[in-house]
């Protein structure tokens, strides 16, 4: 067989499960304290530092990193269920999600040995907040597109250009942002972009709010004049980042942060329907059930990979494709169910509020993390089309 | 996977890479490819895969199983392999001595019942049964007036039978029992019904689909680098190879159904909610991607995949065909959604991550 796309059946060991009893009670606590409400996802607070030096406290980040910069050694199946279990209860994580998914990892790659023990315990601890620095006006997915400048000068670099959609660079204390040190050749578009640690709130930098349809403020366009970088906080090859940034590609595509977006519509679709579902309702459940079922059991054989070692870019791709679209059409299907609710269900409040945010949010799941098309590109190329 | 799994799936792939090549069915208008493979299947043991050593079959693992399964799917053969083994499995459980030859079982349909009267005769009427005219022998599941279960070996020859053809083109016959006395009928085991019968060809099913998925995938991709329109291969126009990659998720998201519940069912120590969700589950993912699936591969081959002449409707209609057998997706799908919002809306999660 060509293809020969393998999605293992994983099964999560036992420790997983003692592990998520663990987050679960924590969540509840949590909950109890008044902390969050995991009935709305549309919180205007997303931002608690203290639950994440709370979490950090658990040992529930930077999971799989050395014990030396303060990680944990433990696997990509427990960081799995904690994600998950963090990401149903819509905790407030976006002050710690993409240091531990993404920024540590490039860190633990790319970075000085001084810089790595400055910088990965803190994020063990929850204390501080990345952001990421990709998209450009006018260049979007488009990478190679970057025009941002940074030049050499004495003892590091001199940065001039916007970066934009950035999320949370409102709050964040360091940014991993690729700029341009040099134009691209003829014979390689990808060449000359090279990664950079950011520290925020300093001279040169600018943050601009950029309100979104849902009435959240999470994006921003970051404004850089001649913010200046020094030398050892470049992280990995001067030109080269473009490999580096597609590598790490298959830990932001594959969790189950790329299927659950929208998940809580099901859970109070099924509240508002009750233990008796007429057949239309019983029948549209248990296909979105279905989606749901597999598109988890595909997100943890990709995690399994990951385990054992692997690169799954191509399967990694598949699940971001299908996840995101799923995740996107669920607030439609929910809706379309929703409308066979009685008035008298005593959730429907809660259920039309979610509904009407998820449906504003959908639009966004399918360009977060590489759009449809980027990613139905990069597996045709897996599948040896390109 | 185990050693010995791949040893018996590759036996399976090996014969059928031999024997059950679609390019020569295809052109086989009289079907004399069929007796050949049977034959070899037979020799190798794999229609009692199923069936212990000590009840006359080969002893194989669930797992060993399904993996033959998958690549009886890859090939979209048109025998009732899947069917014998299904009945082997099912008189394996009352300890009943597997006969030779084919099989397959009846009911497959959750709407029909064979019912087993006081003088241990049976009755009943089973409809869309798949290659029931080409069985020697059916394993039936039959319930009493107070609803316990029996598992019985019938003569097909004792039976009348309506001929009846599925998309595919293969036997989807009606099964009808007068009376019947069956070879042999013993209980079934505590708690064995025909929800977890029907099931248990629904995963056989799913394992099916996904594998001619592949194949549809393997197919078009071939196909898409070979065909050359407008002054160049079409696999290089981004529509069509979106459309492959839309059509490799599909593949993708039923091969990991279907193994998933596979692998679910070979290490269950009970029938409980869980391997419920993923054997249903399975059987809703499978149905729906061939046909998200199937509309794609025809699209990739344009009007040459509708022809006869070409291979792909081999597994695009069986494909289609199988979603029908051992209840439909729109069947389970009712009964997946009515058993979850009997557990209630808190309990939905731990459900789904229970594994």
């Amino acid at each position: 067989m060509t293809a020969a796309l393998r999605f293992d059946p994983i099964r999560l060991p036992e420790k997983c499960e003692q592990l998520r009893k663990e987050v679960r009670a924590f969540l509840a606590e949590e909950i109890a304290a008044g902390t969050f409400d995991p009935h709305k996802p549309n919180r205007e607070d997303t931002d608690v530092p203290e639950f994440s030096r709370k979490v950090g406290e658990r040992g529930w980040l930077g999971m799989t990193w050395p014990k030396k910069y303060g990680g944990h050694e433990r696997s990509f199946l427990e960081r799995y269920v904690v994600t998950e279990e963090m990401r149903v209860a819509n905790a407030p994580t976006r002050r710690f999600f993409v240091a531990d998914r993404q920024s540590g990892p490039v860190l633990l790659k790319y970075a000085p040995e001084h810089i790595k023990m400055e910088i990965l315990p803190r994020i063990c601890k929850g204390e501080i907040c990345f952001a990421i620095g990709m998209s450009e006006p006018n260049s979007g997915s488009d990478l190679f597109a970057a025009k941002t400048r940074a030049t050499k000068t004495d003892g590091g670099y001199l940065i001039n250009g916007t970066k934009i959609w950035t999320s949370s660079a409102h709050i964040a204390d360091y940014m991993i942002a690729i700029f341009r040190t040099s134009p691209p050749t003829k014979e390689n578009r990808r060449h000359g972009l090279t990664q950079f640690l950011v520290k925020m709130k300093q001279p040169g930098i600018k943050v601009n709010p950029i309100g979104q349809i849902t009435g959240q403020y999470e994006f921003n366009e970051v404004v850089f004049t001649d913010h200046f970088i020094p030398d050892d906080h470049v992280l990995g090859e001067i030109d080269g980042a473009w490999k580096q940034a597609t590598s790490e590609l298959a830990y932001e595509r594959s969790g189950p942060e790329r299927f659950l977006e929208t998940y809580y519509v099901l859970t109070e679709l099924v509240r508002a329907v009750g233990n008796n579902p007429d057949t239309r309702s019983a029948e549209g459940i248990g296909r979105l059930v279905a989606q749901v079922h597999t598109m988890r059991r595909m997100s943890v054989s990709v995690a399994g990979m990951l385990q054992a070692g692997k690169e799954p870019v191509v399967e990694a791709s598949i699940v971001k494709d299908i996840g995101t679209i799923w995740e996107q059409q669920l607030p439609h299907r929910v809706r379309e169910l929703a409308a066979f609710v009685e008035e008298t269900a005593t959730n429907r409040e809660t259920l039309e509020k979610q509904l009407d945010f998820a449906t504003k949010t959908a639009p966004k799941l399918t360009i977060q993390g590489g759009t449809t098309e980027v990613l139905r590109g990069i597996i045709a190329r897996g599948l040896g089309l390109r | 996977m185990a050693e010995s799994e791949n040893i018996v799936a590759e036996t399976a792939e090996k014969i059928f890479a031999d024997l059950a090549d679609a390019q020569t069915i295809n052109h086989d208008k009289k079907g004399e490819w069929k007796a050949p493979l049977w034959q070899a299947l037979t020799d190798a043991g794999l229609p009692l895969s199923w069936v212990p050593e000590d009840c006359g079959g080969s002893g194989a693992s669930l797992a060993e199983g399904f993996s033959v399964l998958s690549a009886a799917g890859r090939f979209a053969v048109a025998v009732p392999l899947a069917e014998t083994m299904l009945a082997g499995w099912l008189l394996a459980q009352a300890k009943i001595i597997s006969p030779d030859g084919e099989m397959t079982v009846v009911p497959a349909s959750p709407k029909d019942r064979i019912t087993v009267s006081a003088d241990g005769s049976l009755s009943g009427r089973a409809r869309g049964v798949p290659f029931a005219k080409a069985a020697r022998h059916f394993a039936v599941l039959a319930s009493d007036a107070k609803g316990s279960f029996s598992i019985a070996l019938v003569d097909a020859g004792k039976c009348r039978i309506e001929s009846g053809l599925n998309l595919g083109g293969d036997q989807s016959d009606v099964v009808t029992l007068d009376k019947v006395q069956p070879v042999a009928i013993k209980p079934a085991p505590h708690g064995f019904d025909q929800t977890r019968l029907l099931l248990m060809g629904g995963v056989a099913r799913s394992l099916q689909i996904a594998g001619a998925l592949e194949s549809m995938l393997e197919i078009s991709v071939r196909y898409s680098n070979e065909r050359v329109a407008f002054e160049k291969k079409i696999s290089k126009f981004q529509a069509v190879q979106h459309n492959l990659a839309r059509l490799a998720g599909e593949s993708a998201a039923a091969l990991a159904a279907a193994t998933s519940a596979a692998d679910a069912i070979s290490n269950a120590t009970s029938f409980n909610d869980e391997v419920f969700l993923e054997a249903t589950a399975a059987k809703i993912r499978c149905a729906e991607a061939a046909e998200k699936g199937g509309g794609i591969a025809h699209q990739v081959h344009g009007a040459i995949g509708f022809t006869i002449e070409h291979i792909l409707h081999r597994y695009s209609l069986r494909a289609l065909a199988w979603r029908d057998d051992f209840g439909s997706e729109s069947y389970w799908a009712v009964e997946l959604g009515k058993r979850v919002c009997v557990r209630g809306a808190d309990e939905l999660w731990p459900l789904v991550a229970s594994r």
